[in-house]
């Protein structure tokens, strides 16, 4: 199974822990407390996330943290980026045409 | 200059641009197959018509084909049309416009306006799952130009 960042930022649980995790470092019990479904459904989506290298996990002690992964959002960014190219490109043409239109 | 903002939530993009033409131009150019074909595929690519009837429930059928002649097939049927605004969905197709499985429909709102001797037009882009509209740019870059261009901004970065 293929998975990316658009994936990561598909469902909005998946959206919130992000913004849970942007704040600050938390374990799977901790954001679990942030919602009302099960648990197993919460590590599902902390699986996913984790896959999609949107959050790393970090061990201290016993426990196991989880740090969100700004460079990862980035790639949507980037992605952007490549299409506004491509309209631009697109749209200077457009131009081009409406000169001689 | 042209101003893209997305809206993740929504799955949106909303790209602005302004042209230095009258609407009616802009529009002819948005609207009419021979026009398009000049203008709607980004450099290398080309895009040809196959058939195009600009009416609410219309189709128009067209290939962006590519410098080794590769072509990848769009179907967009116009959903409404009203004065200088028009809504459709595309999706990537054969050459008989039968949907390619795997790909969801992309929504398109287009709206223009005169502003003195300009024009505006605002495109809102919704997908049902944004991989979809990361795959359409995928597609349009294939091996084209760009690409070749990005690869020259990572090689100077």
């Amino acid at each position: 199974m293929r998975r990316d960042i658009f994936q990561a930022i598909a469902d909005p649980t998946r959206r919130a822990i992000i913004g849970l995790l942007a704040l600050q470092a938390m374990t799977p019990n901790a954001i679990a407390e942030h919602f009302d479904s099960t648990r197993q459904a919460i590590s599902k989506h902390i699986q996913i996330l984790a896959e999609c290298e949107v959050v790393t996990q970090q061990h201290t002690g016993r426990e196991i943290y989880y740090h969100f992964n700004a460079k990862k959002m980035k790639e949507i960014d980037h992605w952007i980026e490549q299409f506004r190219k491509l309209w631009d490109d697109r749209f200077n043409q457009l131009d081009d045409l409406l000169q001689d239109l | 200059m042209i101003t893209i903002k997305k809206d993740l939530v929504k799955k949106q993009l909303h790209i602005v641009r302004e042209f230095k033409a009258p609407v009616e131009k802009v529009w002819r150019a948005w609207t009419e197959a021979e026009l398009l074909d000049k203008w709607w595929g980004p450099r290398p690519w080309n895009a040809v018509t196959k058939t195009m009837d600009f009416k609410p429930g219309g189709q128009w059928l067209y290939s962006m084909v590519g410098p080794e002649g590769e072509t990848h097939w769009s179907n967009v049927i116009f959903t409404a049309v009203g004065t200088y605004t028009f809504d459709t969905t595309c999706t990537f197709s054969d050459e008989n416009g039968v949907s390619a499985p795997g790909f969801a429909p992309g929504y398109w709102h287009v709206e223009m306006k005169q502003a003195s001797d300009k024009t505006i037009v605002n495109v809102t882009l919704t997908f049902d799952d944004l991989a979809d509209l990361e795959k359409m740019v995928a597609m349009g870059f294939e091996g084209g130009f760009t690409m070749g261009l990005n690869q020259l901004e990572e090689l100077l970065s």
